[in-house]
């Protein structure tokens, strides 16, 4: 396993982190050393395994649905209370659409 | 009287017979937080005014002669991952840094309703993410037993809270350890119950297929308490179990005679001799109260750490995703442009730890890396589980070692965060196969001041009552101060 700085690059776009010169520097070798340890479960053959997708233990009765009932939930005002940017009742964002 | 002393029978024969009121208990409690958490630093915000208004009610109901609730007039610290109407939530993260809740967690509600003053929140790793509470992104907190080393995490400020006395319980989340190994750190009591015990609702979500909340103490009969009031079905958490909560503070005093308690071989590999003398003496303890001890093997241990931080990173990069400056927290000033918006404000909200562990759960999660990754780790992770499920077909309890190191010094693991993560290695099982773990007071180490040594004990699913029972007949045997 050897993660190169391009992959790091790669990885920190596609998690929307711009990450400084000297974050790289130190992020690359940890990475690649806690992947390298991350190696050691291609020991174990896992081919007739089921993957543990439930955690919530099979005996447990779990009454997951609820009747579909509408109920009152969070005010706008509370939702919109934490907003960094807000207006009209809305979260306000950075033009997406650019003009010609 | 230490009015901050007391476990909450004593707070309730106190409150019963009229020798101090819920507010002279929370008026105690921040006196002393303003004595000595300056050097602690276990709090990040308090809340006077919200846990006087509720003393206030408790005595009003005491004056009129209503029976005492559970927690009555018991004072209470939050950890800050934990949501509390109208006070900063800040999970220790520039992100939420000025972050104020709009809704309660269902623990926090269920602590209230049963009486309990909220003193405050309490420091932690930024979004419960580290072993050592270094990664708060507002100041480290430190070992009550000696301040130049870590509380343990991530859920450091409420163990050394308690350990500090500047509550007497506290609430805590635990995903990998964080309950249970700044427990043994701090050398107080801490819980993570099974998987679905504890509603999360109004957790900040790390890790959803392993986040718990869970009750510190100072003694068993506190935590069993505490733990009686937040269990239980939550509609407002699909995860949460509709399986009874039995009367805990009542089971844990039965009889421990007969009890088969397995030691697996697999924990005690290469174990220091300051931790593995302490375990042997407690476990000498369990044989003399006439429980069965022996020898079990649980074989894929060694491969939990591997499979819990492909796990936890892969769900922390999906539920982190969230705080992007749209909604609530942080927006990095100086953006042109959404997409440069969203990677300013992640950059600068987020520090090095988190921003880790995106990065690598955002690797195992990618586009030809699933398999190979995060499927992979959900195959080992069926073998740790079936291993518990296997051995306690044998035994009733397993009994380790809670963290394989005591106490380190501030700064000292900061540079290696795979020996960080390594120092998980006892506590990640448990909650990979999501059985419930307690961890107690089990001796000192021989150090200059001595550090705290904890045992881990673990049930099966939604048997605590059975942990507390052994963790209350260890702690009537020969108390917590010396194993």
């Amino acid at each position: 396993m050897a993660l190169t700085e391009k992959d790091v690059r790669y990885i920190a776009g596609l998690a929307h982190l711009e990450l400084g010169e000297e974050e790289m520097r130190k992020f690359l070798p940890q990475l690649d050393a806690i992947l390298g340890h991350i190696e050691k479960l291609n020991e174990l053959d896992t081919a007739r395994v089921e993957p543990m997708a439930q955690v919530t233990y099979p005996a447990a009765e779990n009454p997951a649905l609820r009747a579909d009932a509408p109920e009152p939930g969070i005010e706008q005002s509370d939702a919109l209370a934490n907003a960094p940017d807000q207006g009209a009742g809305c979260f306000k964002v950075p033009s997406v659409i650019e003009k010609d | 009287m230490d009015l901050c002393a007391l476990t909450i029978s004593e707070i309730h024969s106190g409150l019963g017979r009229k020798q101090f009121s819920a507010e002279e208990l929370a008026r105690a409690h921040f006196e002393r937080i303003e004595r000595e958490d300056s050097a602690v630093r276990a709090y990040l915000s308090l809340s006077p005014e919200r846990a006087l208004a509720q003393a206030k009610k408790v005595d009003a109901a005491i004056a009129r002669g209503e029976p005492l609730a559970p927690l009555a007039g018991v004072p209470i610290a939050v950890k800050d991952v934990l949501l509390t109407r109208g006070l900063p939530t800040t999970c220790a993260s520039k992100m939420l840094a000025h972050f104020i809740a709009p809704y309660d967690a269902t623990a926090v509600e269920r602590v209230e309703a049963a009486g309990a003053l909220v003193l405050g929140k309490t420091n932690c790793d930024e979004f419960a993410m580290g072993s050592s509470t270094e990664n708060s992104a507002f100041a480290p907190t430190r070992n009550p037993s000696d301040l130049t080393r870590v509380p343990g995490g991530s859920s450091g400020g409420s163990a050394a809270a308690v350990a500090a006395r500047l509550a007497p319980i506290a609430l805590g989340s635990d995903t990998g350890g964080s309950i249970r190994q700044p427990a043994a750190l701090c050398g107080v009591v801490g819980m993570m119950g099974t998987y679905g015990r504890v509603s999360r609702y109004g957790l900040v979500a790390f890790a959803s297929s392993l986040d718990h909340v869970g009750p510190f103490g100072r003694s068993v009969g506190d935590v069993a308490r505490l733990l009686g009031v937040i269990a239980g079905r939550d509609p407002k958490d699909s995860t949460s179990a509709g399986v009874p909560v039995p009367d805990y503070p009542a089971a844990m005093e039965a009889d421990v005679r007969g009890l088969k308690i397995g030691v697996p071989k697999e924990y005690f590999n290469g174990l220091s001799a300051a931790i593995g003398d302490n375990i042997e003496r407690g476990i000498d303890r369990f044989r003399k109260l006439g429980c069965a001890v022996k020898p079990i093997s649980l074989p894929h241990t060694d491969f939990a750490i591997a499979c819990y931080y492909i796990i936890c990173t892969a769900e922390a990069s999906s539920n982190l995703a969230r705080y992007d400056g749209v909604r609530f927290g942080y927006r990095a000033p100086g953006f042109s442009g959404l997409r440069e918006m969203y990677q300013k404000t992640r950059d600068g909200g987020f520090g090095p730890e988190v921003k880790r562990r995106i990065m690598l759960g955002t690797y195992v999660l990618s586009s030809g890396y699933y398999d190979a990754y995060y499927l992979k780790a959900q195959r080992v992770r069926t073998l740790i589980a079936r291993d518990f499920l296997e051995a306690f077909d044998d035994v009733d309890v397993i009994l380790t070692p809670t963290s394989p190191i005591p106490a380190f010094k501030l700064g000292e693991r900061m540079d290696d965060p795979l020996q960080m993560y390594l120092a998980d290695i006892y506590t990640v099982t448990a909650s990979l196969a999501g059985i419930p773990g307690i961890s107690i007071p089990c001796g000192s180490t021989r150090d200059n001041p001595p550090l705290p040594v904890g045992m881990q004990l673990l049930a099966r699913h939604f048997d605590e009552a059975r942990l507390l029972q052994a963790a209350r007949a260890f702690e009537r045997a020969g108390g917590f101060e010396a194993a």
